[in-house]
Protein backbone atom coordinates (compact mmCIF):
# COMPACT_ATOMS: atom_id res chain seq x y z
CA UNK A 1 0.00 0.00 0.00
CA UNK A 2 0.94 3.42 -0.74
CA UNK A 3 1.41 6.06 2.22
CA UNK A 4 -1.24 8.65 3.12
CA UNK A 5 1.01 10.78 5.86
CA UNK A 6 4.67 9.70 4.96
CA UNK A 7 3.74 10.07 1.27
CA UNK A 8 7.57 11.46 0.64
CA UNK A 9 8.83 7.33 0.87
CA UNK A 10 7.07 6.94 -1.69
CA UNK A 11 7.08 10.84 -4.23
CA UNK A 12 10.64 11.89 -3.83
CA UNK A 13 11.32 15.70 -2.88
CA UNK A 14 7.54 16.23 -2.06
CA UNK A 15 8.35 18.99 0.54
CA UNK A 16 9.02 21.06 -2.28
CA UNK A 17 6.16 23.30 -3.43
CA UNK A 18 5.73 21.98 -7.26
CA UNK A 19 6.56 18.59 -6.52
CA UNK A 20 3.53 18.30 -4.04
CA UNK A 21 1.56 20.38 -6.81
CA UNK A 22 2.20 17.68 -9.56
CA UNK A 23 1.05 15.29 -6.62
CA UNK A 24 -2.41 17.24 -6.44
CA UNK A 25 -1.13 19.50 -3.44
CA UNK A 26 -3.90 22.13 -2.67
CA UNK A 27 -5.99 20.80 -5.33
CA UNK A 28 -8.89 20.18 -2.09
CA UNK A 29 -8.55 23.30 -0.59
CA UNK A 30 -8.56 25.19 -3.72
CA UNK A 31 -11.81 23.16 -4.43
CA UNK A 32 -12.80 23.51 -0.78
CA UNK A 33 -12.71 27.53 -0.99
CA UNK A 34 -14.12 27.48 -4.28
CA UNK A 35 -17.04 24.92 -4.11
CA UNK A 36 -17.62 23.92 -1.11
CA UNK A 37 -19.63 25.37 2.18
CA UNK A 38 -17.50 25.14 5.29
CA UNK A 39 -19.94 22.62 7.13
CA UNK A 40 -19.67 20.47 3.85
CA UNK A 41 -15.74 20.39 4.56
CA UNK A 42 -16.41 19.36 7.80
CA UNK A 43 -19.67 16.83 7.33
CA UNK A 44 -16.87 15.13 4.75
CA UNK A 45 -14.62 15.08 7.73
CA UNK A 46 -16.68 13.74 10.18
CA UNK A 47 -18.34 11.08 7.97
CA UNK A 48 -14.63 9.71 7.01
CA UNK A 49 -14.51 8.22 11.08
CA UNK A 50 -11.05 10.65 11.63
CA UNK A 51 -9.93 10.48 15.30
CA UNK A 52 -7.48 12.97 16.87
CA UNK A 53 -4.02 10.98 16.51
CA UNK A 54 -2.08 13.08 19.32
CA UNK A 55 -3.59 10.68 22.06
CA UNK A 56 -6.66 11.30 22.86
CA UNK A 57 -8.82 9.89 19.65
CA UNK A 58 -11.64 12.34 19.65
CA UNK A 59 -13.65 12.49 16.57
CA UNK A 60 -12.24 15.34 14.38
CA UNK A 61 -15.29 16.52 12.61
CA UNK A 62 -17.12 16.62 15.98
CA UNK A 63 -14.99 18.94 17.32
CA UNK A 64 -14.92 20.98 14.53
CA UNK A 65 -18.93 20.89 14.63
CA UNK A 66 -18.38 22.49 18.49
CA UNK A 67 -16.97 25.74 17.37
CA UNK A 68 -18.89 28.20 18.96
CA UNK A 69 -20.65 30.30 15.87
CA UNK A 70 -22.06 33.16 17.81
CA UNK A 71 -18.34 33.80 18.95
CA UNK A 72 -15.41 35.07 16.77
CA UNK A 73 -12.98 35.41 15.46
CA UNK A 74 -12.01 31.60 15.05
CA UNK A 75 -8.39 30.35 15.43
CA UNK A 76 -6.79 27.11 14.60
CA UNK A 77 -3.98 25.67 16.10
CA UNK A 78 -1.63 22.68 14.82
CA UNK A 79 -0.22 21.05 18.28
CA UNK A 80 3.29 20.39 17.01
CA UNK A 81 4.54 20.08 20.54
CA UNK A 82 5.55 16.24 19.93
CA UNK A 83 7.01 15.75 23.90
CA UNK A 84 6.06 12.39 24.92
CA UNK A 85 9.06 9.90 24.75
CA UNK A 86 8.71 7.70 22.35
CA UNK A 87 6.53 9.90 20.12
CA UNK A 88 8.54 11.35 16.51
CA UNK A 89 6.28 11.58 13.94
CA UNK A 90 5.29 14.86 13.64
CA UNK A 91 9.00 15.87 12.84
CA UNK A 92 9.11 13.45 10.03
CA UNK A 93 6.10 14.87 9.09
CA UNK A 94 6.82 18.47 9.03
CA UNK A 95 10.23 17.73 7.45
CA UNK A 96 9.72 15.46 4.75
CA UNK A 97 5.62 16.14 3.88
CA UNK A 98 5.11 19.81 4.96
CA UNK A 99 2.90 21.17 2.55
CA UNK A 100 0.14 17.82 3.33
CA UNK A 101 0.46 19.41 6.73
CA UNK A 102 -0.10 22.94 5.77
CA UNK A 103 -2.81 22.05 3.46
CA UNK A 104 -4.52 20.10 6.13
CA UNK A 105 -4.31 23.50 8.49
CA UNK A 106 -5.55 25.05 5.51
CA UNK A 107 -8.87 22.69 5.10
CA UNK A 108 -9.31 22.95 8.88
CA UNK A 109 -9.23 26.36 8.55
CA UNK A 110 -11.75 27.36 6.02
CA UNK A 111 -13.96 24.73 7.20
CA UNK A 112 -14.00 26.15 11.31
CA UNK A 113 -14.04 30.55 9.08
CA UNK A 114 -10.75 30.53 10.69
CA UNK A 115 -8.94 33.29 8.81
CA UNK A 116 -5.37 33.13 11.27
CA UNK A 117 -4.10 29.80 12.33
CA UNK A 118 -0.76 28.81 14.40
CA UNK A 119 1.72 25.71 14.43
CA UNK A 120 3.03 25.82 17.56
CA UNK A 121 5.81 23.78 17.87
CA UNK A 122 7.98 22.47 20.88
CA UNK A 123 11.32 24.77 21.13
CA UNK A 124 13.47 21.83 19.96
CA UNK A 125 11.48 21.87 16.95
CA UNK A 126 13.92 25.42 16.07
CA UNK A 127 15.17 24.32 12.72
CA UNK A 128 11.68 22.77 11.62
CA UNK A 129 10.08 26.19 12.76
CA UNK A 130 12.51 27.91 10.53
CA UNK A 131 11.78 24.90 7.55
CA UNK A 132 8.12 25.74 8.12
CA UNK A 133 8.18 29.30 8.03
CA UNK A 134 10.21 28.69 5.00
CA UNK A 135 7.36 26.61 3.15
CA UNK A 136 4.37 29.58 4.15
CA UNK A 137 6.17 32.04 2.44
CA UNK A 138 6.19 29.90 -0.31
CA UNK A 139 2.42 28.87 -0.30
CA UNK A 140 1.67 32.63 0.06
CA UNK A 141 3.28 33.84 -2.96
CA UNK A 142 2.14 31.19 -5.04
CA UNK A 143 -1.27 32.70 -3.87
CA UNK A 144 -2.48 29.50 -1.44
CA UNK A 145 -2.23 31.51 1.87
CA UNK A 146 -3.04 35.18 1.53
CA UNK A 147 -5.89 37.64 0.92
CA UNK A 148 -9.00 36.56 -0.87
CA UNK A 149 -7.47 33.21 -1.91
CA UNK A 150 -8.71 32.21 -5.35
CA UNK A 151 -10.58 34.84 -6.03
CA UNK A 152 -13.55 34.30 -2.93
CA UNK A 153 -13.42 36.46 0.23
CA UNK A 154 -11.66 34.45 2.31
CA UNK A 155 -8.35 35.41 3.60
CA UNK A 156 -6.05 33.25 5.72
CA UNK A 157 -2.68 33.05 7.73
CA UNK A 158 -0.72 30.66 9.02
CA UNK A 159 1.88 31.51 11.71
CA UNK A 160 4.41 29.38 13.78
CA UNK A 161 5.50 29.64 17.21
CA UNK A 162 7.80 28.06 19.18
CA UNK A 163 7.77 27.14 22.58
CA UNK A 164 10.76 26.72 25.28
CA UNK A 165 11.06 23.11 26.49
CA UNK A 166 7.58 21.99 28.31
CA UNK A 167 6.15 18.81 27.77
CA UNK A 168 2.95 19.96 29.50
CA UNK A 169 2.34 22.60 26.84
CA UNK A 170 1.10 19.50 24.45
CA UNK A 171 -1.84 19.53 26.47
CA UNK A 172 -4.23 21.84 24.74
CA UNK A 173 -5.20 24.76 26.78
CA UNK A 174 -1.53 25.10 28.36
CA UNK A 175 -0.50 25.15 24.84
CA UNK A 176 -2.94 27.79 24.51
CA UNK A 177 -1.53 29.69 27.42
CA UNK A 178 1.89 28.98 26.03
CA UNK A 179 0.92 31.40 22.99
CA UNK A 180 -0.42 34.23 24.80
CA UNK A 181 2.71 34.25 26.37
CA UNK A 182 2.21 32.96 30.08
CA UNK A 183 3.77 30.02 31.49
CA UNK A 184 2.06 26.73 30.09
CA UNK A 185 -0.07 25.61 32.76
CA UNK A 186 -3.79 24.00 32.24
CA UNK A 187 -6.93 25.60 32.02
CA UNK A 188 -9.90 24.65 34.11
CA UNK A 189 -11.87 22.61 31.21
CA UNK A 190 -15.19 22.94 30.83
CA UNK A 191 -14.85 25.43 28.92
CA UNK A 192 -13.42 23.99 25.87
CA UNK A 193 -11.02 25.17 23.59
CA UNK A 194 -13.93 25.54 20.52
CA UNK A 195 -16.16 28.08 23.06
CA UNK A 196 -13.41 29.46 25.57
CA UNK A 197 -9.30 29.13 23.03
CA UNK A 198 -7.06 31.21 22.18
CA UNK A 199 -7.58 34.91 23.19
CA UNK A 200 -10.84 33.50 24.89
CA UNK A 201 -11.97 33.12 21.21
CA UNK A 202 -13.16 29.63 19.72
CA UNK A 203 -10.80 27.48 18.57
CA UNK A 204 -9.87 23.79 17.32
CA UNK A 205 -6.70 22.17 18.45
CA UNK A 206 -5.50 19.39 16.05
CA UNK A 207 -2.38 17.27 16.22
CA UNK A 208 -0.28 17.71 13.20
CA UNK A 209 -0.93 13.80 12.02
CA UNK A 210 -4.27 14.40 12.25
CA UNK A 211 -4.46 17.59 10.06
CA UNK A 212 -1.99 15.74 7.39
CA UNK A 213 -4.89 13.29 6.73
CA UNK A 214 -7.05 16.06 5.96
CA UNK A 215 -6.14 16.74 2.55
CA UNK A 216 -6.58 13.38 0.98
CA UNK A 217 -9.85 12.46 3.12
CA UNK A 218 -11.14 15.87 1.20
CA UNK A 219 -9.69 14.91 -2.08
CA UNK A 220 -10.27 10.85 -2.41
CA UNK A 221 -13.65 11.01 -0.03
CA UNK A 222 -14.93 9.85 3.56
CA UNK A 223 -16.15 6.31 2.43
CA UNK A 224 -12.13 5.64 0.60
CA UNK A 225 -11.02 6.44 4.09
CA UNK A 226 -13.26 4.94 5.94
CA UNK A 227 -12.42 2.04 3.93
CA UNK A 228 -9.42 1.79 5.67
CA UNK A 229 -8.98 0.63 9.24
CA UNK A 230 -10.72 -1.22 11.34
CA UNK A 231 -14.40 -0.36 11.76
CA UNK A 232 -13.46 1.18 15.40
CA UNK A 233 -10.57 2.79 14.17
CA UNK A 234 -11.07 4.30 10.37
CA UNK A 235 -7.74 5.12 8.41
CA UNK A 236 -3.84 4.53 8.93
CA UNK A 237 -1.73 5.39 11.73
CA UNK A 238 1.66 6.39 12.21
CA UNK A 239 3.31 3.87 14.46
CA UNK A 240 6.47 5.71 16.53
CA UNK A 241 8.34 2.40 17.21
CA UNK A 242 11.68 2.88 19.50
CA UNK A 243 13.42 0.80 22.73
CA UNK A 244 14.90 -2.60 22.13
CA UNK A 245 14.18 -3.46 18.78
CA UNK A 246 16.24 -3.98 15.39
CA UNK A 247 14.80 -1.01 13.23
CA UNK A 248 13.30 1.64 15.34
CA UNK A 249 11.57 3.90 13.29
CA UNK A 250 7.90 5.56 11.93
CA UNK A 251 5.62 2.77 10.15
CA UNK A 252 2.30 3.96 8.56
CA UNK A 253 0.00 1.33 8.47
CA UNK A 254 -3.60 0.96 8.49
CA UNK A 255 -5.48 0.44 11.93
CA UNK A 256 -5.83 -3.58 12.25
CA UNK A 257 -2.35 -4.86 12.09
CA UNK A 258 -1.23 -6.47 15.15
CA UNK A 259 1.61 -5.90 17.69
CA UNK A 260 3.17 -8.65 16.23
CA UNK A 261 3.03 -7.52 12.56
CA UNK A 262 4.57 -3.93 14.16
CA UNK A 263 7.69 -5.25 16.62
CA UNK A 264 8.35 -8.42 14.35
CA UNK A 265 7.29 -7.51 10.83
CA UNK A 266 8.17 -3.78 10.62
CA UNK A 267 10.66 -3.53 14.05
CA UNK A 268 12.77 -6.83 12.71
CA UNK A 269 12.35 -8.19 15.78
CA UNK A 270 14.30 -7.41 19.76
CA UNK A 271 17.56 -6.73 19.49
CA UNK A 272 19.83 -10.19 19.82
CA UNK A 273 16.86 -11.83 19.45
CA UNK A 274 16.32 -11.70 22.91
CA UNK A 275 12.58 -12.72 24.44
CA UNK A 276 10.40 -9.77 24.35
CA UNK A 277 8.91 -8.45 28.22
CA UNK A 278 6.69 -5.84 28.02
CA UNK A 279 5.08 -3.03 25.47
CA UNK A 280 4.65 0.42 26.05
CA UNK A 281 2.16 1.66 23.52
CA UNK A 282 1.38 5.06 23.94
CA UNK A 283 4.73 6.46 25.27
CA UNK A 284 6.05 7.43 28.71
CA UNK A 285 2.21 7.97 29.57
CA UNK A 286 1.33 4.35 28.70
CA UNK A 287 0.42 1.53 30.96
CA UNK A 288 2.67 -0.85 30.96
CA UNK A 289 1.61 -4.16 28.92
CA UNK A 290 2.56 -8.22 29.67
CA UNK A 291 4.37 -9.31 26.16
CA UNK A 292 2.76 -12.83 25.71
CA UNK A 293 1.31 -14.58 22.93
CA UNK A 294 -2.53 -12.68 23.68
CA UNK A 295 -0.94 -9.55 23.78
CA UNK A 296 1.52 -9.64 20.39
CA UNK A 297 -1.60 -11.00 18.87
CA UNK A 298 -3.81 -8.08 19.55
CA UNK A 299 -5.41 -5.48 16.54
CA UNK A 300 -4.19 -2.50 16.64
CA UNK A 301 -6.87 -0.16 17.12
CA UNK A 302 -8.35 2.19 20.01
CA UNK A 303 -10.72 -0.37 21.12
CA UNK A 304 -8.57 -3.39 21.21
CA UNK A 305 -5.61 -2.52 23.06
CA UNK A 306 -7.95 -1.04 25.68
CA UNK A 307 -8.77 -4.78 26.26
CA UNK A 308 -5.02 -5.14 27.59
CA UNK A 309 -5.68 -2.42 29.60
CA UNK A 310 -3.80 0.31 28.11
CA UNK A 311 -4.58 2.92 25.48
CA UNK A 312 -3.21 3.14 22.62
CA UNK A 313 -3.16 7.22 22.83
CA UNK A 314 -0.44 8.11 20.45
CA UNK A 315 0.86 5.23 19.13
CA UNK A 316 4.22 5.74 20.40
CA UNK A 317 5.21 1.97 21.28
CA UNK A 318 7.92 1.52 23.40
CA UNK A 319 9.39 -2.58 23.60
CA UNK A 320 11.08 -3.39 26.32
CA UNK A 321 13.16 -7.02 26.67
CA UNK A 322 14.01 -9.27 29.31
CA UNK A 323 17.45 -7.03 29.86
CA UNK A 324 15.63 -4.43 31.38
CA UNK A 325 13.76 -4.42 34.72
CA UNK A 326 10.70 -2.51 35.00
CA UNK A 327 11.74 -1.11 38.20
CA UNK A 328 14.20 0.89 36.12
CA UNK A 329 11.56 1.45 33.85
CA UNK A 330 9.39 3.76 36.07
CA UNK A 331 12.34 5.08 38.00
CA UNK A 332 12.73 6.79 34.73
CA UNK A 333 9.10 7.81 33.91
CA UNK A 334 8.77 8.99 37.39
CA UNK A 335 11.68 11.18 36.81
CA UNK A 336 10.51 12.59 33.76
CA UNK A 337 7.06 13.33 34.84
CA UNK A 338 8.34 14.92 38.26
CA UNK A 339 10.36 17.30 35.62
CA UNK A 340 7.12 17.94 33.55
CA UNK A 341 4.95 18.44 35.93
CA UNK A 342 3.46 22.51 35.62
CA UNK A 343 2.66 22.75 39.27
CA UNK A 344 -0.66 24.01 39.38
CA UNK A 345 -2.31 21.27 41.03
CA UNK A 346 -1.05 19.56 44.61
CA UNK A 347 -1.63 15.75 43.98
CA UNK A 348 0.62 15.89 40.74
CA UNK A 349 3.62 18.51 41.91
CA UNK A 350 3.60 16.78 45.33
CA UNK A 351 2.95 13.47 44.12
CA UNK A 352 5.91 13.19 41.25
CA UNK A 353 7.79 14.63 44.03
CA UNK A 354 7.30 11.79 46.82
CA UNK A 355 7.24 8.91 43.95
CA UNK A 356 10.72 9.92 42.95
CA UNK A 357 11.82 10.05 46.38
CA UNK A 358 10.53 6.52 47.36
CA UNK A 359 11.58 5.21 43.95
CA UNK A 360 15.39 6.11 44.36
CA UNK A 361 14.79 4.60 47.64
CA UNK A 362 13.78 1.39 46.18
CA UNK A 363 16.89 0.94 43.93
CA UNK A 364 19.21 1.01 47.00
CA UNK A 365 17.07 -1.03 49.25
CA UNK A 366 14.34 -2.89 48.52
CA UNK A 367 12.18 -2.75 50.88
CA UNK A 368 8.58 -4.26 50.38
CA UNK A 369 6.95 -1.21 52.42
CA UNK A 370 8.39 1.38 49.63
CA UNK A 371 6.54 -0.39 46.83
CA UNK A 372 3.27 0.02 48.93
CA UNK A 373 4.13 3.34 49.86
CA UNK A 374 4.64 4.02 45.79
CA UNK A 375 2.13 2.38 44.34
CA UNK A 376 -0.27 4.04 47.52
CA UNK A 377 1.13 7.69 46.41
CA UNK A 378 0.22 6.73 42.81
CA UNK A 379 -3.06 5.66 43.35
CA UNK A 380 -4.48 8.47 45.57
CA UNK A 381 -2.80 10.98 42.53
CA UNK A 382 -5.23 9.51 39.94
CA UNK A 383 -8.86 11.22 39.43
CA UNK A 384 -7.72 14.48 41.19
CA UNK A 385 -5.86 16.60 38.72
CA UNK A 386 -6.81 19.73 35.88
CA UNK A 387 -5.38 17.88 33.02
CA UNK A 388 -4.19 14.43 32.41
CA UNK A 389 -0.46 14.95 33.25
CA UNK A 390 -1.26 13.57 37.17
CA UNK A 391 -2.81 10.69 35.86
CA UNK A 392 -0.50 10.06 33.09
CA UNK A 393 2.63 9.75 35.70
CA UNK A 394 1.04 7.23 37.49
CA UNK A 395 0.24 4.93 34.71
CA UNK A 396 3.17 2.84 34.37
CA UNK A 397 4.01 2.97 38.39
CA UNK A 398 0.81 1.27 38.55
CA UNK A 399 0.78 -1.02 36.10
CA UNK A 400 4.41 -1.98 36.55
CA UNK A 401 4.17 -3.57 40.24
CA UNK A 402 0.83 -4.89 39.67
CA UNK A 403 1.77 -6.43 36.06
CA UNK A 404 5.62 -7.14 36.86
CA UNK A 405 5.87 -8.23 41.08
CA UNK A 406 8.87 -9.92 40.73
CA UNK A 407 10.54 -7.14 39.36
CA UNK A 408 10.27 -5.27 42.53
CA UNK A 409 11.86 -8.14 44.62
CA UNK A 410 15.62 -7.69 46.11
CA UNK B 1 23.12 47.38 22.64
CA UNK B 2 19.63 46.84 22.96
CA UNK B 3 17.55 44.32 20.98
CA UNK B 4 15.70 47.07 19.29
CA UNK B 5 18.48 48.22 17.86
CA UNK B 6 20.34 44.84 16.71
CA UNK B 7 16.74 43.45 15.74
CA UNK B 8 14.61 46.07 14.68
CA UNK B 9 13.03 43.95 11.48
CA UNK B 10 13.12 40.14 13.36
CA UNK B 11 11.41 42.29 16.33
CA UNK B 12 8.65 43.72 13.81
CA UNK B 13 8.09 40.83 12.20
CA UNK B 14 7.50 38.90 15.76
CA UNK B 15 4.72 41.30 16.48
CA UNK B 16 3.13 40.94 13.38
CA UNK B 17 2.47 37.64 14.24
CA UNK B 18 -0.07 38.57 16.71
CA UNK B 19 -3.09 40.16 17.16
CA UNK B 20 -2.01 44.07 18.27
CA UNK B 21 -4.22 43.81 21.56
CA UNK B 22 -2.02 40.53 22.06
CA UNK B 23 1.17 41.47 21.91
CA UNK B 24 2.24 40.03 25.24
CA UNK B 25 1.97 36.90 22.88
CA UNK B 26 5.52 37.82 21.49
CA UNK B 27 7.22 37.17 24.70
CA UNK B 28 8.35 33.57 23.89
CA UNK B 29 9.56 34.59 20.41
CA UNK B 30 11.64 37.83 21.92
CA UNK B 31 13.06 35.66 24.78
CA UNK B 32 14.61 33.41 22.00
CA UNK B 33 16.05 36.44 20.13
CA UNK B 34 17.60 37.84 23.60
CA UNK B 35 19.16 34.70 23.98
CA UNK B 36 20.97 34.05 20.35
CA UNK B 37 23.97 36.49 21.33
CA UNK B 38 24.86 35.69 24.86
CA UNK B 39 23.21 32.15 25.35
CA UNK B 40 21.13 33.53 27.94
CA UNK B 41 18.61 36.32 28.90
CA UNK B 42 20.53 39.31 31.02
CA UNK B 43 18.43 41.61 32.83
CA UNK B 44 18.80 44.42 30.44
CA UNK B 45 16.85 42.04 27.96
CA UNK B 46 14.23 41.16 29.94
CA UNK B 47 13.53 44.72 31.07
CA UNK B 48 13.59 45.89 27.76
CA UNK B 49 11.23 43.01 26.47
CA UNK B 50 8.80 43.86 29.19
CA UNK B 51 8.97 47.65 28.37
CA UNK B 52 7.72 46.49 24.93
CA UNK B 53 5.10 44.52 25.62
CA UNK B 54 3.80 46.23 28.82
CA UNK B 55 3.97 43.41 30.84
CA UNK B 56 5.93 43.05 34.06
CA UNK B 57 9.87 42.01 34.84
CA UNK B 58 8.65 39.32 37.23
CA UNK B 59 6.30 38.02 34.72
CA UNK B 60 8.80 37.62 32.05
CA UNK B 61 11.34 35.74 34.51
CA UNK B 62 8.19 33.30 35.53
CA UNK B 63 8.12 32.40 32.10
CA UNK B 64 12.01 32.22 32.30
CA UNK B 65 12.03 30.00 34.93
CA UNK B 66 9.26 27.45 33.54
CA UNK B 67 10.64 26.89 30.36
CA UNK B 68 13.62 24.77 30.01
CA UNK B 69 15.13 26.09 27.36
CA UNK B 70 16.12 29.78 28.77
CA UNK B 71 18.40 30.55 31.15
CA UNK B 72 19.38 33.36 33.08
CA UNK B 73 23.00 32.91 33.87
CA UNK B 74 25.50 32.18 31.63
CA UNK B 75 27.14 28.79 31.12
CA UNK B 76 29.09 27.19 28.20
CA UNK B 77 29.03 29.16 24.77
CA UNK B 78 27.42 25.74 23.62
CA UNK B 79 25.33 23.23 25.81
CA UNK B 80 25.22 19.74 24.57
CA UNK B 81 21.74 18.67 25.89
CA UNK B 82 21.27 14.74 25.39
CA UNK B 83 18.30 13.13 25.78
CA UNK B 84 18.47 9.91 28.53
CA UNK B 85 14.92 9.35 28.84
CA UNK B 86 13.35 6.31 28.49
CA UNK B 87 13.59 5.44 24.90
CA UNK B 88 16.41 6.52 24.41
CA UNK B 89 17.82 4.92 27.73
CA UNK B 90 16.50 1.58 26.16
CA UNK B 91 19.49 2.36 23.42
CA UNK B 92 22.49 3.40 25.74
CA UNK B 93 22.39 7.15 26.27
CA UNK B 94 23.08 6.48 29.45
CA UNK B 95 26.26 5.28 28.81
CA UNK B 96 26.87 7.62 26.26
CA UNK B 97 26.24 10.28 28.51
CA UNK B 98 28.27 9.22 31.03
CA UNK B 99 31.37 8.64 28.25
CA UNK B 100 31.14 11.73 26.89
CA UNK B 101 31.53 13.65 30.66
CA UNK B 102 34.56 11.03 31.02
CA UNK B 103 36.14 12.22 28.15
CA UNK B 104 35.64 15.98 28.96
CA UNK B 105 36.49 15.51 32.98
CA UNK B 106 32.95 16.96 33.76
CA UNK B 107 29.94 15.97 35.59
CA UNK B 108 26.62 16.04 33.47
CA UNK B 109 25.27 19.85 34.12
CA UNK B 110 28.76 21.02 34.56
CA UNK B 111 30.85 23.40 31.85
CA UNK B 112 34.40 22.56 31.15
CA UNK B 113 36.72 24.61 32.60
CA UNK B 114 37.72 26.59 29.73
CA UNK B 115 33.95 28.01 29.94
CA UNK B 116 32.95 26.39 26.37
CA UNK B 117 30.79 23.20 26.94
CA UNK B 118 28.06 22.55 29.20
CA UNK B 119 26.83 18.64 29.09
CA UNK B 120 23.32 18.47 30.47
CA UNK B 121 20.91 15.63 30.57
CA UNK B 122 17.76 16.59 29.38
CA UNK B 123 13.81 15.77 28.50
CA UNK B 124 12.33 13.64 25.53
CA UNK B 125 13.76 15.27 22.24
CA UNK B 126 11.32 13.40 20.37
CA UNK B 127 14.13 11.37 18.47
CA UNK B 128 14.23 8.21 20.25
CA UNK B 129 14.83 5.81 17.10
CA UNK B 130 17.75 7.66 16.47
CA UNK B 131 19.75 7.63 19.88
CA UNK B 132 22.14 8.38 21.22
CA UNK B 133 21.22 11.87 20.57
CA UNK B 134 21.29 15.28 21.84
CA UNK B 135 20.32 18.83 20.48
CA UNK B 136 22.58 21.74 20.71
CA UNK B 137 21.95 25.16 22.09
CA UNK B 138 24.40 28.07 20.83
CA UNK B 139 24.33 30.75 18.81
CA UNK B 140 23.09 28.86 16.15
CA UNK B 141 19.94 28.49 17.91
CA UNK B 142 18.98 24.75 18.36
CA UNK B 143 20.30 21.94 16.30
CA UNK B 144 19.84 18.04 16.47
CA UNK B 145 22.77 15.56 16.30
CA UNK B 146 21.48 12.10 16.15
CA UNK B 147 22.98 8.89 15.78
CA UNK B 148 25.89 10.06 18.20
CA UNK B 149 28.96 8.47 19.15
CA UNK B 150 31.60 10.22 21.69
CA UNK B 151 34.28 9.94 18.97
CA UNK B 152 31.86 12.36 16.77
CA UNK B 153 30.85 14.74 19.24
CA UNK B 154 34.35 15.28 20.68
CA UNK B 155 34.75 16.10 16.47
CA UNK B 156 32.29 18.36 16.83
CA UNK B 157 33.50 20.37 20.20
CA UNK B 158 36.59 20.63 18.02
CA UNK B 159 35.43 22.39 15.07
CA UNK B 160 33.35 24.07 17.56
CA UNK B 161 35.99 25.52 19.42
CA UNK B 162 38.44 26.28 15.94
CA UNK B 163 35.08 27.95 14.16
CA UNK B 164 35.35 30.92 17.25
CA UNK B 165 31.58 29.37 18.80
CA UNK B 166 29.67 28.20 15.41
CA UNK B 167 29.07 25.11 15.67
CA UNK B 168 30.08 23.36 11.96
Amino acid sequence: MTHVLLRHRDIPNINTIDVYKKNGGFEAFKNAVIKMKPEEVTNVVKNSGLRGRGGAGFPTGMKWQFMDNKNWPHYVVANADESEPGTFKDREIMEQNPFQFLEGVALASYAVGANAAYVYLRGEFWQVAKFLDEKIAEMEEAGFLGDKLFGTDYSLRIYTHLGAGAYICGEETALLESIEGKRGQPRVRPPFPPSFGLYGKPTVVNNVETLTNVPLILSKGADWYKSIGTADSAGVKIFSLSGRVKKPGNYELPFGKTFRDLIYGEGGGIIDDRPIKAIMPAGASSSLIVADDKALDTILDYASVRTLGADLGSASVIVIDDTVSIEWVISKTIHFFKHESCGKCTPCREGNHWMLSVVNRIEHHHNPEDVELLLNVAKQMQGKCLCALGEFATMAVVTGIERFPQDFKA
Amino acid sequence: MSLAEKYPKEIRQILAKYPPEHKRSAVMPLLHLAQLQEGHVDRHAMQEIAALLEITETEIASIIGFYTLYHDKPEGKLRIQVCTDLPCALRGADKFLADLCGKLGIQPGETTPDGLVTVEAVMCLAACDKAPMFQTQGTNGIEYHEHMTVEKTMELIDGFKKNDGEVK
